[in-house]
């Protein structure tokens, strides 16, 4: 080849030379070869698009008082056709609440496990590569937040911050990165040994440079198992705070339904039909969180699909 | 006149434990990888560092290339300290000083292909303007190791190469900055029989079309005769016998190369064989013997080896020798132990 046909051929060659690009291809490798992990990854998608049409697809504005013909308050109707789900004790329409509620989920759930996952792997990177004092300190660190109880503390905390759906996620990112730090060091411990990162050094990489490039996208796959199951972790908490009643008022969550159902005794009066779709809406994105970190699972540690 | 390199009275102890109680009883055992090394190498010139698994060979290595930091002693490059090297200095060194590993199938990252690997050296020191440059840099070097054509390697993940395909892309990347020493750890222990002449070949044509000064690290007399113009034996962290390869070879003065040269299997058959055997296995490097290392094993033990330890001192041929068996060795003053070896 001359070196004008090597020109030529230059964009194909340097398209392929992304590693960050490598390793997000991992997730879709994932995708197709586990059926668990293809189902949490359409249920997200599902979700994704639910969330972003809900102004254009829902019936009401999921916080509007409705009303009847006869001008008294649509509260506590069963579901019918205006009215799918049926109305809470307030007469808002339920069906528009579940469809705006997959919003407060999917924001909650991604950011907070993109803040995990962040934070995580570079306490991770950091004190694995370093080791000595810096790793001493934060895996002390670690530790303290393993320590910490994590509802109760979730909950004094947005108490303390004030009830808003971004606080909630910033204390789900300073009490969850723990498990990544540690898992991302163990990794990183065991990946500085190897000969091609040595070779990096040997090379003239400086201390970042081998950190960034040459390890971490090596334990970015593991990133994004603990980053999935931060997603299920993380919808999962925002529910149980709005539940208990610490949640964003102004926010329409699948836990603030629950809650909202919860006290106006829709349980005592069999009003399935109010508390079920949250439910459920919140067992599958858990679910399909969980599905995803299945699948990065078993093609990280291949030997567990016998078992 | 000063050497490209020089290596005095290196050391590198790790500590053993390093518990509260030891640090309290103040018993401080630590293993002595590398214990008083000390050699020089012109510019051009080719040494061997021969010796058995364990006698701190590659922790040399690993020392002149700076991955790991001497307990004690020092490392001149170019007549400059390398310890003290940092920033701009640091990055010039690692430019000029090379380094081939022993196993290539760990050299290279695997989520890299050969071309990003490749590029790797040039974006660090900022070797040439372009993409395209560097690419065109790539090809020249993946053709100078007889990798053709090419392109057709770049965009392969180092698991699609065989085991001497990957050594000749480790040789060109350490190639890629123009080198001045080149550090080769077991280059070919890792290969195949069969392609190693092939991968040896190659890089003694490299350095010597570059005019690379080169170290050799083998446990393989053969390959270390076959490479490199001077030879030093190594034993428990020590060198105990230096000299011009052919006179080391074929004329063993130190017992324990004695034994080491006796042990290559010869292919003439009919040629008769001494073997020189050697005693027990090579003592714990954290309890050193208080004299010569090798007193233990040798053949040839003597009342002073067991409490002297030998300077390593000329002999004759250009041969240095560290051992009791020849007078200049045994050091004459109580000073001995442990003294410090003069380069020269």
């Amino acid at each position: 080849m001359s070196s004008s046909e090597r020109a030529a051929a230059l964009p194909q060659w340097t398209r392929a030379t992304s590693t960050w690009r490598d390793a997000l291809l991992v997730t879709w490798a994932v995708a197709r070869r586990d059926r668990f992990a293809l189902a949490g990854l359409v249920i997200y998608g599902v979700l994704l698009v639910v969330a972003l049409a809900a102004p254009v697809v829902a019936p009401y504005n999921p916080q509007d008082l409705n009303y009847r013909p006869d001008g008294e308050v649509a509260a506590n109707e069963v579901p019918s056709l205006p009215h799918w789900l049926g109305t809470t004790n307030l007469g808002r329409d339920i069906f528009s609440q579940v469809l705006f509620g997959a919003r407060a989920a999917l924001v909650v759930g991604f950011v907070a496990a993109f803040g995990v996952v962040v934070l995580g792997t570079l306490v991770g990177l950091f004190a694995g590569y370093y080791s000595g004092w810096v790793d001493m300190l934060l895996m002390r660190l670690a530790d303290v937040a393993f320590g910490i109880p994590f509802l109760p503390m979730a909950i004094v905390l947005v108490a303390f911050l004030g009830p808003s759906i971004w606080n909630t996620v910033l204390v789900m990112v300073l009490l969850l990165w723990r498990d990544t730090g540690r898992v991302i060091r163990a990794q990183v411990l065991s990946l500085r040994t190897r000969s091609y990162v040595e070779a990096a050094r040997v090379l003239g990489a400086s201390h970042l440079r081998t950190m960034f490039v040459h390890i971490a996208p090596n334990v970015l796959p593991l990133s994004f198992l603990y980053g999935s199951l931060a997603v299920g972790w993380a919808i999962l908490t925002e529910a149980t705070i709005s539940f208990l009643g610490f949640g964003d008022p102004n926010v329409i969550s699948w836990g603030f339904m629950l809650q909202d159902a919860y006290n106006s005794q829709a349980m005592a009066r069999h009003a399935f039909y109010w508390f079920v779709p949250p439910g459920l809406c919140i067992m599958l994105a858990v679910m399909a969180g969980f599905f995803i970190g299945r699948g990065y699972e078993e093609l990280l540690f291949p030997r567990l699909r016998r078992r | 006149m000063s050497h490209l390199l020089e290596v005095t009275d290196l050391r590198k102890e790790y500590p053993l434990q390093s518990g509260l109680l030891s640090a309290v009883m103040g018993s401080r055992r630590v293993v002595h990888a590398v214990n008083g090394v000390s050699f020089v190498l012109d510019e051009g010139g080719s040494l061997g560092l021969a010796g058995e698994s364990g006698c701190g060979k590659t922790t040399t290595a690993k020392l002149i290339l700076r991955l790991l930091h001497p307990t004690a002693g020092s490392i001149r490059f170019a007549g400059r300290d390398v310890a003290a090297l940092d920033g701009s200095d640091l990055l010039s060194y690692r430019r000029q000083v090379q380094f081939i590993f022993q196993n290539p199938y760990e050299a290279l990252n695997p989520r890299f292909t050969i071309l990003r690997s490749l590029l790797e050296p040039l974006i660090i020191h900022e070797i040439g303007q372009s993409i395209a440059e560097r690419v065109e840099r790539v090809a020249g070097a993946l053709d100078r190791v007889h990798l053709n054509p090419p392109e057709t390697f770049f965009l392969k993940y180092p698991h699609q190469l065989s085991g001497g395909q990957l050594q000749r892309v480790v040789i060109a990347r350490a190639l890629l900055v123009d080198p001045v020493l080149l550090v080769a750890d077991e280059p070919v222990s890792m290969l195949d029989v069969s392609i190693r002449a092939g991968v040896l070949n190659l890089m003694r044509e490299l350095s010597r079309e570059r005019k690379l000064t080169t170290i050799y690290i083998s446990h393989d007399l053969a390959l270390i005769r076959y490479m490199c113009s001077v030879t030093a034996v190594m034993y428990l962290g020590t060198i105990c016998e230096i000299g011009p390869t052919e006179e080391v070879i074929e004329h063993p003065r130190h017992p324990y190369t004695q034994a080491l040269v006796s042990a290559v299997p010869d292919p003439d058959p009919t040629r008769p064989r001494r073997p020189v055997e050697i005693a027990d296995t090579v003592p714990t490097p954290f309890q050193l013997p208080a004299g010569c290392p090798f007193a233990d094993r040798c053949p040839q033990v003597m009342e002073v080896c067991r409490h002297l330890r030998p300077l390593l001192l000329p002999v004759d041929a250009g041969v240095r020798v560290a051992c009791h068996l020849y007078p200049d060795s045994t050091p004459r003053t109580a000073e001995g132990y442990g003294a410090k070896m003069e380069p020269h």
